[in-house]
């Protein structure tokens, strides 16, 4: 047994190699052209290997090659503003090298490594450095500051570290103990990077979504699964999350995803312009992108990559938003290559261990203190589920909901419908409602939660009395859940539904949230103590300023416009006898 | 190149030979039998051991003594020019009396993924003169849009009809179409051929053909035929391409049935595991590509086993596509041509082409409000038929009156009605218009000022 083996079979992605001496995930060398692997199953003296590319061709008896390393990412200044495939290698680069079309056997590395960073070093030399700690920073795009750490399995007392301009393989500074310090070190993604402690969430991942953060809002540091029947707007939804959601950084992962989707992100992401900051968005972002047609293996990988990157971020103190879409062709990705291994199939052809592979992942959430500093940072999971069929009993979604917390359900009826976001506000929960009632409470207004309950009641009765009209007609009602079946029309048309492609309405503030609120909540109340003096219901529902609420949608200045429309709707009702 | 006589076991589609060289994965096979008949296959499987062979033509009259040769190289496709207004079938083999394609180049048919980062990304409306799809379901250039049919339903109809209509407006160039026929029937295939032969539309065409009686296993390779001679004409001759896949619930049969005889653990309804990603090889090479003029738009057409949008081929299409055109049975019955569902419809694509400067500024919020009234009306049809429809209120009455007119002048429309996305939009309005303003919510102000026309 040695580190050269030769090929036994080919068939598809996977591979058997024999008469090589490798550990489980170790990356291998497969084939005349070296395409990159990972060893999956060993048996005696045969070792299977999935390859992360195209496998035509090979042929049995070509050398196999153990590197002795599992599947790393590079981590270090550059990865922010990158796009890269599901084995962190760069796109653009892989443009340059190959063309349009993506071919095989060509390595590139994750970080470019002829660029020079300017570093300033933070830590002192004889200071006593813990694993994970800060000892300098670099400036990786405008305004985003790296901060380079000891990664999260050295150190010691430093003996020398230099400031100055240095690529990520220079070596910046030494340990006592002789260890080499770089701008970049190396993380195995199927790893989890250490933290000093959890901490439960506390505050809110803002989206400036109004369904999301008024009524199910996510935690930082929490997990939401989007489970959607293909055609119910999941894309547009998380797109608006990456887009406007208040982390420091983000990591898309277009796992298995349309080639032209992608696109739609990789073209639109360099055009957004942060709101807080002015500046780019792609300066905060990290995307990955492997489309369905890609290696099969890539994809599973793609998930890994993305979120070890993501913890590298949080390790920095930052909170991080990491998408996911989708983790169903993640799931199925594995399926097919646990398939090729002739593994006994669980529910549906998943392979057995779905279920602890999706926990696994989730579990790498969370709001920490990490290794080298008191500053929390976190990272906030958003997968996408794509149920066949729609059907939310299928092993992918149940498996996830047993470990997300937050569930936005989208339905393929709102879309149809042209609600949108079209989120099925019976269907979705979030669990976080407690742990975040404090922050809301000091953040916004004292009542927020009382107005989310309201609304919540509203809709919920609505859909009790929806099946009545359907049976009798909506004048068969009486008055006062006339007024209930007119006020959750508003809050449906004027508060949940939200415009992704308006210039303001595409981003909700929360103040503006809680005066959309207070004011679809003040028509109601006018109108049933209109009705308590006895107006007729017929010259309620004539008003005309309720209709005019959703317009604070378009409006910049809401205040203004909001005051107009209380006191209007306030005159309006003083004239209803 | 070495010839084989150590052919061990045949089974269905596969054929296993033992003690052969290092043969690659996915080589290209040709086996000669006994009476010097040739056959082609394609390798599945590869090892010291054992090497497995899908024969395309099936495996009839092949016994232990054939001989196998291994090709060393994966099946390519000659390409030239000279394709254009010629018929070939299932495995790229002309099939009329024209002469040998003499190829400029010879191109792999598995075809490479194109890096998302090269992409460009869609914009160009194509106007297709049908109002359900250019109005509420708009194809933009370089999209893969199916169509979701069911037996019986005309979906070959209205692929035709796009074929000869679709254009993008204000520019002259036709498109190139790219028809690849798998497992349909002789008779379907001629309507084709002889439809792009009245209209002219053959001279700017290729047909790959595999009928009902062709071998299945042939049916895998007849798509990607299909895609390269478009991805040549597109990425490497500045065309358009338009490429019409029917049917590709035969090409998901033929995929489950190597499965099957391969002993592969089966995934949903006996179909593969690895369906999603082999269908995705398949649509994922539509597109366009940075710096290059050409395009590749794609209109697979599959007929749902039992009209169930939840069966693995429609499903696992749904999610790689971007979007679909949904053919209803109902519609159809009542004698509406073309029966397209607009609310399962959808295009993904859609915001990319439309709007101000592309086709118009209330093109959105028009297709919005159409969408949103039909939906309500279609849902009081079946209040009515509890209650009746004395019991609606006026709105709803109206919204009733709207989904009929809707469906009769709106979605119906000739075989040969080309309707421009002007006269579309002004049928629209005409629907509207029979309500209140303030009713038409999804409309803005200044945009019903613009173009609402009250009915008298």
């Amino acid at each position: 047994m040695s580190k050269i083996g030769r090929l036994y079979r080919i068939a598809g992605p996977v591979v058997v190699a024999e008469g090589i001496n490798a550990r489980m995930f170790d990356i291998v060398r497969v084939g005349n052209e070296r395409l990159m692997g990972e060893v999956i199953q060993i048996n005696g003296l045969r070792t299977t290997i999935q390859v992360y590319e195209d496998t035509s061709k090979l042929a049995p008896g070509e050398p196999v090659e153990n590197t002795g390393l599992p599947l790393t990412v590079s981590l270090g200044p550059g990865l922010l503003t990158s796009i890269y495939d599901g084995i962190q290698r760069p796109l653009e680069v892989l443009q340059k090298q190959m063309g349009d079309f993506i071919l095989r056997g060509v390595d590139a590395s994750g970080l470019d490594l002829k660029k020079k960073w300017d570093f300033k070093a933070t830590a002192k030399k004889g200071d006593n450095l813990e694993a994970g700690a800060f000892i300098g920073e670099v400036e990786e795009t405008p305004g985003n500051i790296h901060k380079i750490m000891l990664p999260p399995n050295v150190k010691g007392k430093l003996a020398e570290i230099n400031s100055g301009k240095f690529t990520v393989e220079e070596t910046i500074g030494k340990l006592e103990n002789g260890t080499e310090l770089k701008l970049m070190h190396k993380w195995p993604v199927r790893i989890p990077r250490n933290y000093k402690k959890k901490l439960p969430p506390t505050m809110p991942l803002l989206t400036g979504q109004r369904i999301f953060d008024a009524l199910f809002p996510l935690a930082k540091g929490g997990a939401a699964a989007i489970p959607g029947p293909f055609g119910a707007g999941k894309t547009v939804s998380q797109q608006q999350l990456a887009k406007w959601s208040d982390a420091d950084i983000i990591v898309y992962i277009g796992c298995g995803e349309r080639g032209n989707e992608m696109t739609e992100v990789l073209t639109e992401f360099p055009h957004l312009i942060d709101p807080k900051t002015k500046k780019p968005l792609m300066n905060r972002t990290v995307l990955i992108a492997n489309t369905s047609n890609m290696p099969v293996a890539a994809r599973e990988a793609s998930v890994y990559t993305g979120i070890t990157i993501a913890e590298y971020y949080r390790d920095m103190g930052y909170s991080v938003a990491l998408m996911a879409d989708s983790t169903s062709r993640w799931a199925e990705a594995m399926r097919e290559i646990s398939s090729r291994l002739e593994e006994m199939p669980g529910e549906e052809g998943y392979p057995a261990y779905l279920s602890s592979k999706l926990a696994a992942f989730y579990e790498r959430a969370g709001m920490v203190i990490p290794q080298g500093t008191d500053k929390q940072g976190s990272v906030s999971i958003i997968g996408a589920v794509s149920p066949p069929g729609g059907d939310f009993s299928e092993p992918v979604t149940q498996n996830t909901l047993r470990v997300t917390k937050t569930f936005w359900a989208l339905d393929a009826k709102l879309a149809q419908r042209r609600h949108f976001p079209s989120i099925n506000w019976l269907n979705s929960y979030s669990l976080y409602m407690d742990v975040l009632e404090p922050w809301f409470k000091k953040n916004v207004a004292d009542d927020w939660r009382d107005l989310v309950d309201k609304f919540m009641t509203i809709l919920q009765e609505e859909e009790k009395l929806l099946e009545i009209v359907q049976l009798v007609g909506s004048d068969a009602l009486p008055e006062r859940q006339q007024i209930v079946l007119e006020t959750a029309r508003l809050i449906r048309e004027a508060f949940l539904q939200q415009n992704a492609y308006h210039d303001i309405d595409t981003y909700c503030s929360l103040p503006k949230m809680y005066q959309m609120m207070r004011a679809i909540l003040k028509f109601n109340d006018l109108a049933n103590q209109a009705l308590d003096k006895g107006s007729a219901i017929s010259d309620i529902f004539a008003t005309k300023t309720k209709n005019r609420i959703s317009e604070v949608k378009f409006e910049a200045d809401f205040e203004t416009f909001l005051k107009k429309i209380e006191k209007d709707m306030q005159d309006e009702f003083a004239a209803v006898r | 190149m070495k010839e084989y006589k150590t052919i061990s076991r045949v089974a269905g589609p596969l054929v296993f030979v033992e003690k052969t060289h290092p043969v690659g994965y996915n080589e290209l096979v040709r086996i000669q039998l006994q009476n010097g008949e040739l056959k082609n296959g394609q390798v599945l499987d590869t090892s010291d051991d054992i090497v497995v062979v899908q024969v395309f033509e099936g495996t009839s009259g092949i016994d232990r003594d054939a001989h196998v040769t291994f090709l060393g190289d994966t099946i390519k496709l000659s390409v030239s020019e000279d394709m254009l207004g010629r018929v070939f079938n299932g495995a790229g083999k002309p099939i009329d009396d024209g002469p040998e394609i003499i190829a400029e180049k010879k191109l792999d048919i598995i075809g490479s993924a194109i890096n998302p980062y090269s992409r460009q990304q869609p914009s160009d409306f194509i106007q297709t003169g049908i109002s359900t799809i250019d109005c509420m379901n708009t194809l933009v250039r370089g999209q893969k849009l199916p169509i979701f049919s069911g037996s019986g339903l005309p979906h070959n109809e209205i692929a035709l009809q796009i074929a000869r209509q679709a254009k993008v407006v204000g520019q002259n160039e036709k498109f190139i179409v790219i028809f690849a026929a798998m497992g349909i029937t002789n008779e379907e295939a001629q309507r084709f051929i002889s439809d792009f032969e009245q209209t002219g539309a053959l001279d700017r065409s290729l047909v790959f053909l595999n009928l009902a009686d062709d071998p299945a296993v042939e049916r895998l390779v007849t798509p990607r035929m299909a895609l390269t001679a478009a991805e040549y004409f597109a990425f490497e001759k500045d065309a358009h391409v338009l490429v019409i896949l029917t049917d590709m619930t035969n090409y998901c049969e033929s995929l489950r049935e190597i499965g099957a005889a391969r002993e592969e653990v089966p995934g949903r309804r006996g179909y593969p595991g690895y369906m999603y990603t082999d269908l995705a090889t398949i649509y994922e090479r539509a597109g366009m590509v940075k710096g290059k003029k050409g395009s590749i738009t794609q209109f697979p057409i599959l007929t749902m086993v039992g009209d169930d949008i939840t069966h693995p081929i429609p499903d696992l299409t749904g999610y790689i596509t971007e979007g679909q055109v949904v053919l209803s049975r109902e519609l159809h019955r009542k004698s509406i041509y073309p029966p397209i569902d607009v609310l399962p419809s959808l295009s993904r694509l859609m915001n990319l082409g439309i709007g101000k400067s592309k086709t118009r500024e209330d093109h959105k919020q028009v297709s919005d409000q159409l969408y949103a009234n039909y939906a309500e009306g279609r849902d009081l049809r079946g209040l009515v038929a509890i209650v009746g429809e004395e019991a609606l209120s006026d709105r709803d009455k109206k919204l009733l009156k709207f989904a009929a007119e809707f469906e009769d002048k709106f979605v119906r429309q000739g075989k040969y009605e080309d309707r421009d996305i002007v006269k579309t939009l002004l049928l629209s309005w005409f629907l509207l218009s029979g309500f209140p303003k303030d009713q038409l919510a999804r409309i803005s102000p200044e945009m019903k000022d613009k173009y609402l026309v009250e009915k008298k």
